[in-house]
């Protein structure tokens, strides 16, 4: 309802951006993307930007990367096969094989989006990465947290973040059909989406793209299946989104650099 | 502004003792006013039913048939015309008894439904814990463990079913009983008072819902957060409604006719038209201006965004032009499974509240991909469209057998607001 007008600018950059994008670099990245993981490229492009993103890769410094996230952002018990790490070796593939790429993951299980922005200052002065991505919304989805006081804590944490320095990525909820009728996304997904918005920040919108997986087929996420082969390809094909994302919104890809 | 303007029903006799000494002069009618007996407004049954079928729909996944649901095409959806006619029906119905048979009894019989939809919610509650109960002890995807903590109330049931029963936990897509609940027992204050001062009356609940929405007043719930639909905002839906039961609609009759209302109304829906499109069609949104856009979004639907509720005006307002109440299409066989839902929307409510988590297993348990899925919507509406049909066939037969049931003051289903 609320928001959409940040969807539909990352639509429209999406409608904008396919053909050049498609017309650069399609060979390479079409023979790499497995046919699981495709997605609409209005899905991947984001019109806000990271610039320092863009200029730690074109200076050579390294690309330190902070995935801060909950449960969701790993599965259990196979940590290697979490989006973070996909994502770490997809950059590394993508990137100029000189720039150093680092991802670290800081897990906030069971944390609302206040609850881990409190945490911020502390873990910035730790770590001081380039780039942030920030997924959140889960935690404060299930409790029912009011969502003005949610877009509040985000608001607050995105702040934080770019005060110390670092481009942020906002992420949103998986896309869950079982528990749908339990649980109320959209107040949180539309908040998200005006929180990046009115910061120019990218989201990355999971929740859309795991929908379009499952509504496409590629994945069975209503699957009960208990193994974590299901979770493994699906966090393959979000870090691999995410790897493309990041590429797109801070404009380091091979096509762009040579522009 | 309302579906029933051209009521030509009589006003009731007594009511002139009631008349407020500073009716307007020009309307020579009582402060509050009824049609006759009898006269069943179909407008009313219609739109209730669409409104219930439309809140089905938009309960199931995503789906094709979401495409019809009119909340794509506006700010409003099917919760505004529910509410309205809830507070319309409920006026006409128990405004009667009020007069009638004096407040005490009319509140009585406004407690009595207060009840049933009561029973209703925790009858709705304890399908859901059986639903969620099943998926807690059988959906062990690694993908999702952070979504099972949603699992995690069942750990405390005592806090849990209690807060249901306070009506402070509710789970998703379970919010529009609670809400017509709180409305509903509100309703003998709201007649009590239109009984005095209608316009009054309209203008308390106008300020009320500018107080809520200036100091931020909410219903808190459990475990945090807040009624999803907040009763102290929505309440200006349910009173106007009220409000034009009770003759508001007849005063404003004028003012529906006039083409500058029609043109207004038609502006202002085509422009919320458009600026829905841009959430789907992202090549126009190029075009809206940033700070139009700046001061529009959010629209809340939490408290009733005055966008909404506008919305809602405009779409009665040429609703009321263009369908009159003696429109033959009322009488055509084509919307009489909607005029039968309308006319039983407490069972039918539930019903389709229940069918939408039917749905939801069905859709889980089967994967069932878009034929599976239409599939269930229709066979929803049909089960919806049977039980309507079985209740008002069950009633007949109830009236026909025993003559002192029939009884035009306790047609209570007319109040079925569910």
């Amino acid at each position: 309802m609320k928001a959409k007008v940040l969807l539909s600018l990352i639509l429209l950059c999406g409608v904008l951006a396919a053909p050049q994008a498609r017309a650069d670099d399609a060979a390479p990245a079409a023979a790499a993307v497995p046919p699981a993981c495709e997605l609409p490229s209005y899905l991947l492009s984001s019109e806000s930007q990271l610039p320092k993103v863009a200029e730690a890769v074109k200076s050579g410094k390294p690309l330190e990367i902070l995935v801060i996230g909950s449960r969701s952002t790993t599965i259990p018990s196979s940590e290697g096969s979490s989006y973070p790490a996909r994502m770490e070796a997809i950059l590394k593939e993508k990137l100029p094989p000189a720039e150093a790429v680092h991802v670290s993951v800081e897990l906030q299980s069971k944390k609302s989006a206040e609850e881990t922005a409190a945490t911020f200052v502390k873990l910035m002065e730790a770590k001081r990465p380039t780039l942030v991505i920030w997924q959140t919304g889960t935690v404060d989805a299930i409790r029912a947290i009011d969502p003005d006081d949610f877009r509040g804590a985000v608001t607050e944490g995105v702040a934080a973040l770019q005060n110390a320095g670092a481009d942020v990525v906002l992420m949103n909820l998986q896309y869950s059909p079982r528990t749908e009728t339990m649980i109320s996304a959209q107040p949180f997904l539309d908040n998200m989406k005006v929180v990046a918005q009115e910061h120019d920040i990218p989201l990355f919108d999971r929740f859309a793209i795991m929908r379009q997986w499952n509504d496409q087929g590629q994945f069975d996420l209503f699957s009960p299946s208990r193994g974590p082969e299901l979770a493994k390809q699906v966090h393959d094909c979000l870090g691999r989104a995410l790897a493309q994302f990041v590429i797109d919104a801070a404009h380091v890809g091979p096509a762009q650099q040579q522009n | 502004m309302t579906i029933a303007d051209q009521v030509t029903g009589t006003p009731i006799a007594g009511t002139a003792g009631a008349k407020p000494a500073e009716a307007k002069p020009r309307a020579a009618a009582p402060a509050i006013s009824l049609p006759a007996i009898g006269e069943r407004e179909l407008r009313l049954d219609l739109f209730r039913g669409l409104a219930l079928w439309l809140i089905f729909i938009d309960h199931l996944p995503p789906s094709l048939l979401t495409w019809f649901t009119i909340r794509n095409y506006g700010f409003s959806d099917a919760t505004e015309i529910f509410i309205f006619i809830s507070g319309y029906t409920a006026a006409f119905v128990y405004g009667r008894a009020m007069l009638e048979s004096g407040v005490v009894i009319a509140t009585a019989r406004i407690l009595r439904r207060v009840w049933q939809i009561y029973v209703a919610h925790v009858f709705l509650f304890t399908i859901f814990l059986a639903e969620i109960s099943y998926v807690a002890t059988s959906f062990e995807n690694p993908l999702y463990t952070e979504e099972m903590g949603i699992m995690d109330f069942l750990k405390q049931p005592d806090v849990t079913i209690v807060q249901a029963l306070l009506l402070r936990f509710r789970p998703v897509n379970m919010d529009v009983l609670p809400l017509y609940i709180v409305l509903m027992l509100a309703l003998p204050l709201i007649l009590w008072s239109m009984k005095w001062k209608p316009d009054v009356t309209l203008a308390l609940s106008v300020v009320l819902y500018a107080v809520t929405w200036e100091y931020d007043l909410y219903f808190s719930a459990y475990p945090n957060g807040f009624w999803a639909f907040n009763p102290l905002a929505w309440q200006l839906l349910f009173v106007f409604g009220a409000w034009c039961a009770l003759g508001g609609a007849r005063r404003m009759s004028r003012i529906l006719a006039s083409p500058v209302t029609m043109w207004i109304a038609i502006a202002y829906i085509v422009a919320a038209f458009y600026v829905t499109l841009t959430w789907y069609v992202p090549q126009l949104s190029h075009l809206m201006p940033k700070r139009l856009e700046q001061w529009m979004y959010p629209i809340d639907k939490t408290d009733l965004d005055v966008l909404r509720f506008t919305h809602f005006l405009a779409l009665a307002a040429l609703t009321v032009r263009f369908l009159p109440r003696d429109w033959p299409g009322l009488k055509s066989p084509w919307l009489r499974p909607l005029i039968l839902c309308g006319s039983h929307s407490l069972e039918i409510f539930c019903l389709g509240v229940f069918l939408a988590f039917a749905g939801h297993f069905i859709l889980a348990e089967v994967s069932g991909g878009a034929a599976m899925h239409a599939l269930i919507s229709l066979s929803g509406i049909l089960i919806m469209w049977g039980v309507a049909w079985v209740i008002s066939w069950y009633k007949r037969v109830a009236d026909k057998s025993g003559a002192k049931t029939k009884n035009a003051v306790g047609n209570a289903d007319l109040a079925g607001g569910g």
